[in-house]
């Protein structure tokens, strides 16, 4: 028992780690083919097939570009900034429930990392760290529109967390638990938790652009202003991180959003389907579905990027702070009043 | 057990880092590593809310701010203040109280009776949630209240030296 559900624990990690990192790569084909979409153009189309070998070579071309580090910088924590970047990218898929649990030979498992009590926290810790591989790169990098992309980073970091936390704290009055399992599990069928807090899903939704600096709040990489931002020094697979980990944080974003606000691997008729396909295929659809509700997401997001342009800093702050706060509080307190008026 | 001699190994080895790192920025980043070790320190004592919380509040959003403070004041060996003789001689006579302090805790040091919760799952989210709205209901109002009027107070601070009317 306790063997098999180490292996079954184990290969669910490699398996996920594969596949944010493969998500993530397509993702930087993904946008290339949307941006081209609604500019009217082509796109990539020269590697493989429709250029679905992109990825690989631009990967490639990553890895063989020359290493440089700058004579001013410091030389350590200039590594240490991207590799925190992706670590932190890469750890925030632990507590995501991917599906319900699935029966193989008589085993139930769950299709989670692990569950543990606070869920949701830890998706905003992970999130909160994430701030740290561009501030330390951006200082070590010894460049002034480094640094300024990295304090601009931290600054928009910190200001879009608190209307964040506060949007959720909306939604935990209303689901009772910090667990993340949970949470999925009491949005069985249709009653996903976006017709309970669609204010709360917007807000949320705006924070989690500016969180992983997503146009239009990508401010700390604004290339009209600072050149290329906090990783202006930064060449080959070290710049590479940096742009992966933006990718990584996008999916895991959607994934997070959809579990906690579309249902995660719930969707109407799930209960006719599972009776009909059985307790080893039925999960394996839900994770379909919250596949599908992810991908819908990572588009929206690039979307949004080739579609509305970016703030200006103080209206970026205005935003955070003189709307998003506001907000997130009167959902917060309308949505104490009317969850007791219906009790 | 070993666990915790090694975590707390790491938590004294990178609070000893933070005050003797010469630049500012090395010691911020060696204070996070010292905090992280206190996240993993409460933990292992079944506190998993008190730990995901100094996570995030300390580790996430006031060391940043630390971080983001020092960035910018970019301090280093040049903007350094000489310190004055009386200072220095301040400091050496500090020292020698707190090594007194330390060699004559040492000399005492036996075995403290450790405390034995009565209920192991005090720090798990909802034990502790129920104990803060019921027992402790009121000081938990109180302090919430006093975090508010010092921020209040810190935005009143800031924008007085600007325009009478507030924009």
């Amino acid at each position: 028992m306790e063997t098999t559900d180490l292996i079954f624990r184990i290969v669910l990690i490699v398996v996920i780690f594969a596949i944010s990192l493969v998500v993530a790569m397509y993702s930087t084909y993904a946008e290339r083919k949307v941006a081209a979409f609604f500019q009217d153009r082509i796109g990539p189309n020269r590697a493989g097939p429709w250029g679905i070998l992109q990825p690989l070579a631009d990967g490639g071309k990553m890895f063989l570009k020359e290493e440089i580090i700058p004579t001013n910088a410091t030389g350590f924590l200039f590594i240490v900034g991207p590799s925190l970047a992706i670590l932190t990218a890469c750890i925030g898929s632990a507590v995501i429930p991917w599906g319900s649990a699935i029966q193989i030979g008589g085993r139930t498992f769950d299709l989670q990392v692990t569950d543990i009590n606070v869920g949701v926290l830890y998706i905003f810790g992970v999130v909160s760290l994430g701030v740290y591989g561009i501030m330390i790169g951006g200082w070590a990098s010894n460049n002034k529109y480094s640094l300024l992309g990295a304090i601009r980073a931290a600054s928009q970091n910190i200001s879009y967390e608190i209307s964040m936390g506060l949007s959720i704290i909306a939604l935990l009055m209303l689901t009772g638990t910090l667990s993340l399992k949970e949470i999925a599990e009491q949005q069985h069928g249709f009653a996903w938790n976006v017709w309970r807090q669609p204010l709360g899903f917007l807000l949320f939704l705006v924070c989690a652009f500016a969180e992983t600096n997503r146009s239009p709040f990508d401010l700390p990489e604004c290339e009209t202003e600072l050149v290329g931002g906090y990783h202006t020094e930064y060449s080959s697979m070290k710049l590479g991180f940096y742009l992966f980990a933006e990718y990584i944080n996008m999916f895991i974003s959607s994934a997070v959003m959809a579990t906690l606000y579309w249902g995660g691997y719930n969707y109407p008729g799930m209960d006719w389907v599972a009776a009909q396909a059985g307790p080893t295929i039925a999960p394996l659809i839900g994770v379909v579905v919250l596949f599908g509700k992810i991908f819908f997401s990572i588009f929206f997001f690039m979307w949004v990027r080739w579609t509305i342009p970016r703030f200006r800093y103080d209206q970026l702050m205005d935003l955070g702070w003189k709307i998003l706060i506001p907000l997130a509080i009167t959902n917060i307190v309308l949505t104490g009043v009317i969850s007791t008026l219906l009790k | 057990m070993s666990t915790f001699y090694f975590i707390a190994f790491l938590s004294i080895f990178f609070s000893i880092l933070v005050i003797s790192a010469k630049n500012p920025v090395h010691s911020i980043l060696y204070l996070i590593l010292t905090f992280f070790t206190f996240t993993i320190h409460y933990i292992l004592l079944n506190a998993q809310f008190l730990a995901i919380v100094n996570f995030i509040v300390y580790m996430g959003a006031i060391l940043v701010l630390f971080l983001y403070t020092l960035m910018l004041i970019n301090l280093n060996k040049e903007s350094e203040p000489v310190k004055p003789f009386m200072v220095k001689i301040a400091g050496v006579f500090g020292g020698g109280i707190l090594a007194v302090a330390v060699a004559s805790s040492l000399k005492l040091m036996g075995a403290s009776n450790p405390v034995l919760l009565q209920n192991p799952d005090l720090g798990l989210v909802k034990n502790l949630g129920k104990v803060l709205f019921n027992e402790f209901l009121l000081p938990f109002e109180i302090s919430s209240v006093l975090l508010l009027s010092a921020m209040v107070g810190a935005v009143l601070l800031a924008t007085k030296e600007k325009e009478p009317k507030a924009a």
